[in-house]
């Protein structure tokens, strides 16, 4: 008899059968993660997702006998006060014994087949969506961006990463401490050995000789460096320095927004705030939304909450104002500003929103992006809205303000180009 | 926990321990002292534990085992062999994958345990053991697969036909290397395509009346053929296209064979589609052929779930009862033991909302001890039942021949007596879909002790598993049509969606029209008929 311990065996065997199933299952999951989004809060985008799948495309189909007609016989356990020949109504339909497909008209059982997604793949998921670039989609998707830090020194490591001059200083401790003879004492020595040959003192002659074996033999005995006093230079991943941001949502919530709209405006508001998380160690999110009033609320009312009214935007940046004025000091927080809108204002605001906005956000925001959406059919026209041809003169006097027309979620990711261009001409 | 991934369900029941009582505690502890004490193990232990098991099992029960091998694995490591069908290794496939999301996540929520152990039919006999398990858990699972499963896997008829215990981690291997470098090859889509297909037949992947093909010699022609095969593409020569190809009277000798050349009706789907498909290439028939095998070497684990279960169940009882008479074990250990055995063992009624059917561990377990019982003490109701077993005093000679002979089917036909049934209140249902109500047919009395018996074991008969299909007809002159039969009994149909998207596979396979008739066993009227044109992704 042989005991094999497989507890150290490389874990995660069924890795490749997962990839496979994930590939397999893609158009599915890519549905349940749309859907999920939608049912998502905002900072909530890089969780572990339970996705229910319609199981359409990981069938396994094999010949199996229906349940719908023919005679069928059980043997069960328990009979309690039953003779032969009574009768027993049966449990209702679903319930326990088949449990199988119930075959809907069209033949799609619909068995749904729930499973967790890994924070990765999810993301992997959500960001193929947005036709994020490569080198974006890996830098968002790494969970933290750690860097390597110094921290110390430690007895074990790759040769690249001795250190010298601390091993050194610990060789020649050790070497005082056990008193190794120095190189210098032993030539003394041999020179008095020779002067005394040379003198015919034999009797000093064979103490310095016993002398000097012994120096020579403790020489041999204490090495010069020994693996004990080997440092190596000791690196930590650290995640870098953080801070702490807010992130400002705006949004139009008249009723020309549509659901539609609405679902590529969270996107819009999802892909920042993964992006802000990235830089941030703390990601405030404030919700505005605005029709001819602007009112903070919470994310679910942001998104579900229907308002009738007329539009006026500056009062959602009056009420931006307000909150930075309140709670985020300038000098603590970082300040982000998401706007999205399908454009509509009231057209003597205008002149308000853009004075607001030059004079008092944008000196204050570190970014405000700002995303028209649009109905696809008319992404192609040449109308420019109200905010639109406003905010084109803010663009223009203004680096750090970006806007873009989206109609579909790939058409998100230039608005944050500008963005990481940016960061990337810093780190440079 | 037997090779199949199979959880145990385990309700939380207690069941006073009532077999030992104190006298035979006092009795005990003389000499032996204890193997272990408290619920951590050590490699020392399991090691220790073994012996004394084996020494029991083999020596004293005269248990015939192959050697064990014992794996301690984490329940990640656990998670994984369920996935794949309970092997140690397999080609990859997204199917078990999406098993092992699922198994994951019900693992994850609590909504179910894992079981103990696994154990695989081979040569030597893999048992795999949690290193959650405490001490009594690990000397329970040694007992129960290293010396009951082994056993029976060795000495069972039907794994001695069906399977290889010495060859099936090598095929496996094989297996697995042979899927991979046919993905490296011909695609990962075009391997997954032939496997999904070939998935779908696995439960018509076996011969269930006439028993395995002779095996004799071939495996070598095999390997020479795939040798041959692998030659040929390295010589390859596109000269030889050129040659002009043999005239229409070869083909037509192929052609002219008749249906019986083709060993129809054949039941056994993928081996005919193996063998005859007209449009597979070589490596597309070899995969098929791995599906097939891996079908044939899971077919006597599905037959008998009962006895497998009751046999090793049976045999960690008596081997850890030994254990305590003799001291070697401790009371708490002894109690945890039972706790755990108990609700291995728990049945519930059927209006129980636990109720699953008919657990497998329990009703084997009780007909094994029904079997010593009859041995050892008979009533007379058992001589009149059984006039050879009851009283014969070698029980365990009566159950090794059992473990040996038979299949659940015929096991629980043979030996299902009166005193089990009236134990588990066993009754029997007639159901037709046509009508809302069911009717009782029989219950634990005389009149229907025979009859209860005779359902019970219908419900594990092979049939009961699984459709009847066979191939019929093939036509690979013409249109090279195929023609499928299923044979209705009590007017149940095949699944209509279900059975349409797997003849869809097997037309896939096939490359031609693929049609399945589904007559009536008593009139042969054809009640209904399915088609299937190939439409490959």
């Amino acid at each position: 008899m042989h005991i094999i311990d497989r507890r150290k065996n490389p874990k995660s065997k069924s890795l490749g059968n997962r990839q496979r199933f994930i590939r397999r299952a893609k158009a599915d999951i890519r549905d349940a993660v749309q859907d999920a989004l939608r049912k998502r809060k905002v900072s909530d985008v890089e969780g572990e997702e339970k996705i229910k799948i319609r199981s359409k495309s990981v069938r396994e189909p094999s010949f199996s006998l229906g349940n719908e007609q023919g005679r069928r016989q059980f043997v069960l356990p328990g009979n309690e006060e039953y003779q032969v020949g009574d009768v027993i109504s049966k449990p209702p339909k679903g319930g326990g014994g088949g449990g199988g497909a119930e075959g809907s008209p069209d033949g799609d059982g619909q068995d749904d087949f729930v499973f967790t997604l890994t924070k990765e793949e999810f993301l992997e998921v959500f960001f193929e969506d947005l036709a994020l670039p490569n080198l974006v989609k890996r830098k968002l998707a790494s969970l933290k961006s750690p860097a390597p830090v110094r921290a110390g020194f430690t007895s074990d490591g790759p040769p690249a990463k001795l250190a010298y001059t601390r091993t050194m200083r610990n060789s020649l401790a050790r070497r005082i401490a056990l008193r190794r003879p120095k190189t210098a004492d032993i030539a003394k020595m041999e020179a008095d050995l020779a002067e005394a040959e040379a003198a015919g003192e034999t009797a000093r002659a064979a103490r310095i000789r016993e002398e000097l074996e012994a120096l020579n033999r403790r020489r041999r005995l204490i090495s010069y460096i020994d693996p004990l006093d080997l440092r190596y230079r000791r690196f930590e991943q650290r995640p870098q320095p953080t801070t702490q941001a807010v992130m400002f949502c705006l949004m139009d919530a008249s009723a020309s927004m549509t659901e539609g709209l609405k679902d590529l405006a969270k996107r819009f508001f999802m892909l920042l705030y993964v992006f802000l998380s990235r830089h941030y160690q703390d990601v405030d999110l404030v919700f505005i939304r605005h029709t001819s009033v602007a009112a903070e609320v919470d994310e679910d009312t942001f998104f579900r909450g229907v308002q009738t009214g007329g539009t006026v935007v500056s009062t959602a940046l009056e009420e931006m104002q307000r909150v930075i004025a309140d709670r985020y000091p300038v000098d603590e927080w970082n300040i982000y500003a998401a706007q999205a809108s399908d454009g509509h204002n009231f057209s003597d605001d205008m002149a308000r929103c853009m004075e607001l906005l030059n004079d008092d956000l944008l000196p204050l925001c570190q970014y405000f992006a700002y995303i028209e959406v649009v109905e696809r059919e008319f992404a192609r026209s040449r109308f420019a809205s109200q905010l639109w041809s406003g905010y084109r003169d803010v663009d223009a006097l203004h680096e750090h303000f970006a806007m873009r027309r989206v109609s579909s979620p790939g058409e998100i990711f230039p608005v944050f180009h500008d963005l990481f261009a940016r960061d990337r001409a810093e780190k440079a | 926990m037997a090779a199949t991934n199979q959880t145990d369900a385990k309700p939380k029941r207690k069941r006073p321990a009532k077999r030992k009582s104190a006298a035979k505690g006092a009795a005990s502890g003389a000499s032996s002292t204890l193997l272990y004490q408290g619920s951590e193990w050590s490699f020392d232990q399991v090691q220790k534990v073994y012996d004394a098991i084996e020494e029991i099992g083999v020596g004293e029960m005269g248990l015939d085992i192959y050697p064990n091998q014992i794996e301690v694995i984490t329940s990640e490591q656990m998670l994984d062999a369920y996935s794949s069908i309970g092997m140690p290794l397999l080609y990859r496939h997204w199917s078990f994958g999406k098993r092992f999301a699922h198994e994951e996540t019900a693992y994850r929520r609590g909504a179910r345990a894992l079981a103990y152990e696994l154990v695989i039919n081979s040569n030597p006999c893999i048992n795999y053991i949690m290193e959650e398990n405490s001490m009594t858990m690990q000397t329970l699972v040694l007992a129960h697969a290293a010396m009951g499963h082994n056993h029976f896997f060795k000495n069972n008829y039907l794994f001695q036909q069906w399977t290889r215990a010495d060859a099936i981690l090598d095929y496996l291997d094989f297996a697995k290397a042979y899927v991979a470098k046919c993905e490296e090859r011909y695609g990962i889509d075009a391997v997954e395509q032939i496997l999904d297909w070939s998935h779908a037949l696995m439960s018509h992947g076996v011969n269930r009346y006439v028993g395995p093909r002779k095996r004799g010699g071939r495996e070598d022609a095999r390997a020479k053929q795939l040798a041959r095969l692998e030659y040929e593409e390295q010589n390859y020569d596109d000269l030889w296209r050129t040659v002009p190809k043999a005239t229409n009277d070869a083909d037509r000798g192929r052609s002219a064979r008749e249906p019986n050349d083709l060993g129809l009706p054949e039941e056994n789907l993928l081996y005919f589609v193996e063998k005859h498909a007209p449009k597979l290439a070589d490596w597309q028939r070899e995969l098929v052929r791995i599906v097939r095998s891996l079908s044939q070497y899971l077919h006597p684990q599905r037959q008998t779930k009962v006895m497998n279960e009751g046999c090793a169940t049976f045999v960690h009882y008596e081997i850890m009862n030994t254990l305590y008479d003799r001291g070697r074990i401790g009371e708490g250990e002894m109690l945890e033991f039972l706790h755990s055995h108990s609700s291995v063992v728990f049945q519930p009624t059927f209006k129980d909302r636990r109720f699953g059917g008919l657990n497998p561990y329990a009703l084997g377990f009780a007909m094994m001890n029904d079997i010593k019982r009859m041995a050892e003490h008979p009533t007379q109701e058992d001589k009149d039942w059984f006039p050879d077993l009851a009283g014969c005093g070698d029980a365990l000679g009566a159950l090794k021949a059992a473990w040996a002979d038979f299949r659940d089917e015929s096991f629980i036909h043979q030996y299902l007596s009166p005193k089990v049934i009236r134990d588990f209140r066993l009754f029997a249902l007639d159901d037709d879909a046509e009508d809302s109500e069911m009717e009782v047919s029989a219950i634990h009395d005389d009149a229907g002790y025979r009859n209860v018996r005779r359902r019970l074991a219908g419900q594990y008969d092979a049939a009961a598993l699984d459709p009847s299909i066979e191939i019929i007809e093939a036509n690979l002159s013409s249109n090279r049509r195929l023609v499928l039969c299923h044979t209705v009994r009590e007017e149940r149909l095949l699944d209509k969606a279900e059975c349409e998207r797997t003849l869809q596979c097997l037309a896939n396979l096939w490359g031609h029209r693929v049609k399945l008739l589904e007559v009536c066993s008593e009139t042969q009227d054809v009640l209904v008929e399915h088609d299937a044109l190939p439409r490959p992704l």
